[in-house]
């Protein structure tokens, strides 16, 4: 075999390795979204949506899993909405009033990029240790402000990002007909609308399925949640707790949990797509 | 007029204090985690906590290294499997797929990231585990459960998948098509065009990418405690049980009140864990924001 043979059969392998590892790869997503619709779909029913365990959550046979809906619902729904309104305001902070390339406004920026890396057992493990040092017991509460802390990270980010893709020509138009810098902010912020609907997303997607928060935190609870200072059960938790039984019926209600969670990620997976190609078509 | 300038300022001053309000708690956490673990360090040696091997709270005796020895084998694992298949694939999207697959599979990733820790740790034990246990074990000749620092591996491995895939692809964006073009007309393959120019010149941006996947792969608890076997012992093969760090913190923190020093000693592994991944995380963004800069 020639030279170049050799060097072109060895291309040829190489290529087919890079192939092989990218099947490997997307394959895994479809081989763990088909285990849970496998395992789950089973023991998904009008009951397990729309009834509380019957008997205890890890030892009773009948029932559902709507409290642990409902506690997730608004778990992420109220620490997204915290999170938003701190995110927001911080992100414009360090785009339109600090000067956007200074060295204060790259370090802080820098610094919620590290702080995204952060798990989320360490956000839990100090509020776990505050909430016994201040006597609160595990609540719905505590839950929401350590969720609200790890997605603030999240939000600022993306909308850090968005505010990058700006023509910078928009912010001088703006600035040169007199306008205030907040009313410089509410312009940019129109333009990232769509933009912005992607950060609430992305953060309701991470609070929605953290446990190692939620663990320490916001307890469980047979209960539907009704207040703020009780436990409450969460769908990721539900999943944890539940699928350890040795009881068949109990697996399979998390089984039906993991499932309704997959559906909600995929759901706001879909939609932040659906947002992000829009904000890319709206240009000036 | 007036009035506009005032809300300016209302606004400046509230987006200030929020952001600093942030700021503040990000010292407190590292603060309180100190002093929370304080008790353990002035009674211990900070040398022995980290080598000595025995854990059992009760008498007093606080050694980490098995839970430091678990955390290093599954992140070991999870790279020896992620780090190779990720920068092929991601040469591949860059370097040989149209437009069309890379606008395919890069939101398939995206899914990827987006599922929770908790569905992987299902997807470990229902599948990873079984497999592992009836049929690569035996292979091996080793009897196991299969719930084992290899399980906790390879589920970590899919983990840190979309987070490497999409800064290599990045990265690899950056590199100048100029030099592509030298190095192909001078009658290099493509093969040898991408192992001695791009990946050479990728090579800061490729390290960013694993170790931003090593500190995700530190910090990870739920997916590797369901798998794991969270046995306190170090790990001497691939199908042994082993018990990371997160997995400590996550396990025993409801029961710690009654046990003196046990409660400092899980927040010393809490302390661990945020300056270790906090350190990981700055370096790769380091390293990223320069190679932004340059491009």
């Amino acid at each position: 075999m020639s030279n170049v043979q050799r060097r072109l059969l060895k291309e040829k392998i190489a290529k087919a390795f890079m192939q092989l590892s990218g099947i490997l790869i997307t394959g895994s997503l479809f081989f763990i979204i088909g285990t849970i619709l496998y395992k789950g779909l089973p023991h998904l029913s009008w009951e397990m949506v729309s009834q509380t365990p019957q008997g205890g959550f890890y030892i009773g046979k009948e029932g559902g899993i709507l409290n642990a809906i409902l506690g997730s619902l608004y778990l992420a729904t109220l620490s997204t909405l915290l999170a938003t309104f701190i995110g927001i305001p911080i992100a414009i902070y360090l785009d339109v009033y600090v000067k956007s390339g200074s060295f204060f406004a790259r370090s802080c920026k820098m610094l919620f990029d590290v702080l995204f890396g952060i798990p989320s057992i360490v956000y839990g493990a100090i509020a776990f240790s505050i909430m016994v040092w201040l006597g609160i017991r595990a609540s719905l509460l505590g839950g929401v402000i350590t969720i609200t802390l790890l997605t603030i990270p999240i939000v600022v980010r993306t909308i850090d990002e968005l505010l990058k893709t700006i023509p910078i020509d928009l912010k001088r138009v703006t600035f040169s007909i007199g306008a205030t810098r907040w009313e410089t902010a509410k312009v940019l912020l129109k333009y990232i609308k769509p933009g912005i609907f992607t950060a609430i997303l992305l953060a309701f997607g991470r609070a929605i399925g953290d446990v190692a928060g939620v663990l320490l935190t916001t307890g469980f609870s047979d209960n539907l949640p009704k207040y703020l200072d009780e436990p409450s059960a969460t769908l990721p938790l539900a999943i944890f707790f539940q699928l350890s039984s040795p009881i068949p019926e109990v697996q399979g209600r998390a089984y039906a949990s993991a499932l309704i969670l997959t559906f909600i990620i995929l759901i706001i997976v879909i939609c932040t797509h659906f947002l992000a190609s829009k904000q890319k078509k709206h240009k000036i | 007029m007036e009035f506009r300038l005032i809300k300016d300022k209302i606004a400046k001053h509230s987006f200030a204090a929020l952001l600093f309000i942030s700021l503040f708690v990000i010292a407190f956490i590292f603060i309180g985690l100190t002093s929370k673990s304080l008790p353990l360090l002035q009674n211990q040696h900070l040398g022995a906590i980290l080598s000595e091997s025995v854990w059992s709270p009760l008498k007093g005796s606080f050694g980490f290294l098995p839970f430091i020895m678990g955390t290093v084998w599954v992140t070991l694992i999870s790279l020896l499997i992620a780090v190779p298949l990720c920068i092929m694939a991601s040469v591949y999207l860059v370097e040989y797929a149209g437009k069309g697959l890379r606008t395919m599979v890069l939101p398939l990733m995206n899914v990827l990231a987006a599922i929770p820790p908790v569905l992987y740790g299902v997807w470990g034990v229902l599948f990873v585990v079984p497999i592992l246990g009836k049929y690569v074990a035996p292979i091996s000749g080793i009897e196991s459960t299969g719930y084992s620092v290899f399980a906790g591996g390879i589920v970590l491995a899919v983990m840190i998948f979309p987070i490497m895939i999409s800064i290599m692809v990045e990265v690899l964006h950056t590199i100048p098509q100029e030099l592509k073009s030298a190095s192909l007309s001078l009658g290099a393959t493509k093969w040898e065009t991408i192992t001695k120019v791009i990946l050479v010149k990728a090579k800061p941006g490729l390290l960013a990418a694993v170790v931003l996947g090593i500190s995700r792969a530190f910090g990870e608890t739920i997916a590797v405690l369901m798998v794991c076997g969270n046995v306190p012992q170090i790990p001497k093969s691939l199908f042994d049980a082993g018990y990371p760090i997160p997995a400590l913190i996550a396990n025993n923190f409801g029961e710690m009140m009654s046990i003196p020093l046990y409660d400092s000693a899980l927040m010393f592994a809490a302390l661990l864990l945020f300056v270790i991944i906090f350190g990981f995380n700055l370096i790769s963004r380091l390293i990223l924001n320069r190679l932004e800069g340059k491009a």
